[in-house]
């Protein structure tokens, strides 16, 4: 376990209610997945809505704990940690959420939420003061703000200022949940070139989550695509940029305005069903791919078996029978 | 009705203000813009640039007060719309000029089932029956790609997935067959491949019933994708128009430029985003002279005093710039 963060074979399930339908109605949000992140680097997760993206991070980030499998962050097994100290390990590891508008309380001033966690962590008024106003000088909003509320700033702003409450943590792990989707295109830059700068400058590993293929591919060292609670392709940013494989991918490559290749991409009438990573999958029936009903590759044997990670070459990894069999 | 020249929307120097207690916000401040049939005209603009308004004052959606008309009209087939009744601007509004919101969520009704919404519009503007409208929706289904199935048309709209509700949307808006269709950030709130299936839709609606489309977006990547002309309109004002082609390849003005430079992509990887510093400027108080210049790399003096005119450089490709020669 040498790299910073080491999540194997996670699993989270969303039981249904009463006592007898408690399993049947189950989902698999996320199914086996496993993924380790290098320190200081940033490790982009790609997929649709409803892929599983959002529950796999309240998974490793043990908000929602997950319901098999192993987090390790710095070496250190969250699953084995008590209430108390996972509260306290919690510092290390803090996330920024998609929409700014709705992660700061409009009914405290920038301030009080920055000063929140500190009181968590025990630190005096004075020491308190002085890392909000570092924390908010860091990430380039003027200190003498601090006493505005949320509704004063504008949505860059509220993100830079989630940011920084983020920070005020001192964490070494960050997770961004499409920290720049809900921003104008002008803004994003900003927020983009002033996480860079953090990460270079505090030595932050990020875990960067993102439906938006130019985005991740311009920040990450290392990418996963997920589909339906599933990883289907990981690799280093060149090998997934340079050679995409599973057919998931290519399909989600094809769909970046200005980049379509392929002519299947062309028929606007293909059912919903297939083309959203909308439905998660039953716990039932799960020995098939889970791709197979778009997939334009599909054969007999992918509704047989289920495909796993399997290298192709260096880090890239693909879980596709066809590709497999090919090598 | 008759149509003067093949320009089916005209806007001249539109003029818009909202008075508010605080002072006078200056929405629209003079835009020009031209739609002709079967042309997909993209406005590009972040959120605050004006956008909005536009598309509303088309189709009379905006409140007066609080807003004022300073100036300017809006011909649809050679007719203004400002000023024109209540009763009147009813008829057209979703009969002749049809729109599609960006969050097909918020905009379709969630007690009522999609076929009701549908027929609802059939009924009012071409006095269909019933089972006319019924037979009618059912048809505009399959255009949009959703089939002829009942089952959409007696569904609620929270047993739809977004995509389905986008295009039910947009089956909505072409039923009474308008010849212009306002598309107000349409994908924006869809996944990258559903995005591509609702523009190649809009694409192939263009193409068969020959309507001008008013595409408003902020990503360039799919206006590239969908557009024949761009404007770009910053603060109120449009700082340049041009033809798709000319508007990516030979971008005149300092704002298009750097709204292209800050899009990220794998080739940029390792350098610094171009970003452009400070944020888009308040409709109260919109900077003396261009109201790029406190942003622009290229500003000089005369940009802070001098509002620049509009300049043609040939080809219908027109900017608004001092520093464009």
């Amino acid at each position: 376990m040498n790299r910073f963060v080491e999540i194997v074979n996670l699993e989270k399930t969303y039981y249904g209610h009463g006592f007898f339908k408690r399993s049947k109605n189950a989902v698999k949000a996320v199914d086996r997945v496993s993924f380790g992140i290098e320190k200081k680097s940033v490790y982009g997760l790609v997929g649709e809505s409803g892929c599983g993206k959002t529950s796999l991070v309240r998974s490793v980030l043990y908000l929602d704990p997950p319901t098999d499998g192993e987090v390790w962050v710095d070496n250190t097994l969250l699953g084995g940690l008590k209430a108390t100290e996972l509260r306290s390990f919690r510092r290390r590891m803090q996330i920024v959420f998609q929409d700014p508008n709705s992660a700061l309380n409009p009914k405290m001033n920038i301030q009080d939420s920055l000063e929140e966690g500190l009181f968590n962590r025990g630190l005096d008024n004075s020491r308190r003061k002085e890392l909000v106003t570092r924390m908010l000088d860091l990430v380039g909003i003027s200190p003498s703000h601090s006493t505005r509320y949320p509704h004063e700033f504008s949505g860059g702003q509220k993100q830079r200022i989630v940011i920084a409450r983020a920070l005020c943590m001192e964490p070494d792990f960050l997770v961004l949940d499409e920290p720049v989707s809900n921003l104008d295109v002008s803004i994003q830059a900003q927020i983009i070139n002033l996480l860079q700068d953090l990460k270079s400058e505090l030595g932050l590993t990020y875990l960067f989550i993102s439906h938006d293929l130019n985005l991740v591919a311009y920040l990450s060292d290392q990418i996963a695509v997920m589909y339906k609670g599933r990883l289907v392709e990981t690799g280093s940013t060149d090998e997934i940029m340079g050679h995409p494989m599973h057919p998931y991918t290519l399909k989600l490559f094809s769909s970046i305005p200005g980049m379509q290749t392929t002519p299947a991409a062309d028929d606007f009438t293909a059912p919903e069903a297939a083309a959203s990573g909308g439905d998660k999958k039953p716990l039932e029936g799960a020995n098939v791919c889970s791709y197979c009903d778009p997939c334009p590759m599909a054969g007999q044997e992918c509704r047989g078996q289920e495909p796993q990670l399997e290298t192709i070459d260096g880090s890239h990894k693909v879980a596709c029978l066809k590709l497999a069999n090919h090598n | 009705m008759t149509v003067s020249n093949n320009n089916l929307l005209e806007i001249k120097n539109l003029d818009i203000s909202f008075i508010q207690a605080r002072g006078a916000a200056h929405a629209l401040r003079g835009i020009d813009l031209t739609i002709s049939s079967g042309e997909i005209l993209a406005l590009v603009g972040e959120s605050g640039s004006g956008k909005t308004v536009t598309s509303m004052s088309i189709m009379g959606l905006v409140p007066t007060p609080p807003a004022r008309v300073n100036a300017g009209s809006l011909l649809f087939k050679g007719e203004e719309l400002i000023g024109r009744p209540h009763a009147e601007m009813r008829k057209i509004r979703g009969n002749e000029i049809a729109m599609v919101f960006q969050e097909p969520a918020k905009y379709l009704n969630p007690s009522l089932k999609i076929g009701e919404q549908i027929t609802e519009m059939l009924i009012l503007h071409l006095g269909m029956s019933k089972r006319q409208a019924v037979e009618k929706s059912l048809e505009f289904l399959d255009v949009v790609g959703l089939g002829k199935s009942r089952r959409v048309l007696n569904a609620y709209p929270h047993e739809l997935s977004g995509g389905m509700k986008q295009r039910a949307m947009i089956a909505m808006a072409i039923c009474c067959n308008p010849s212009l269709l306002l598309a107000d950030e349409p994908t924006t709130a869809l996944d990258v491949t559903l995005q591509l299936q609702i523009l190649k839709l809009i694409r192939s609606l263009k193409a068969t019933f020959s309507m001008g489309i008013l595409f408003i977006s902020h990503n360039l990547g799919i206006v590239r994708e969908i557009a024949d002309r761009v404007s770009v309109i910053y603060a109120g004002k449009i700082v340049e128009s041009a033809s798709n082609k000319a508007l990516f390849e030979n971008t005149l003005h300092p704002y298009t430029s750097a709204l292209l430079q800050s899009i990220p992509d794998a080739k940029k990887r390792g350098h610094r985003l171009r970003a452009i510093p400070g944020s888009v400027p308040d409709a109260e108080n919109i900077p003396q002279g261009c109201s790029f210049h406190p942003r622009c790399a290229l500003a000089s003096d005369r940009c802070s005093q001098e509002i620049p005119m509009t300049k043609d450089y040939g080809n219908g490709h027109s900017a608004a710039c001092h520093m464009v020669q």
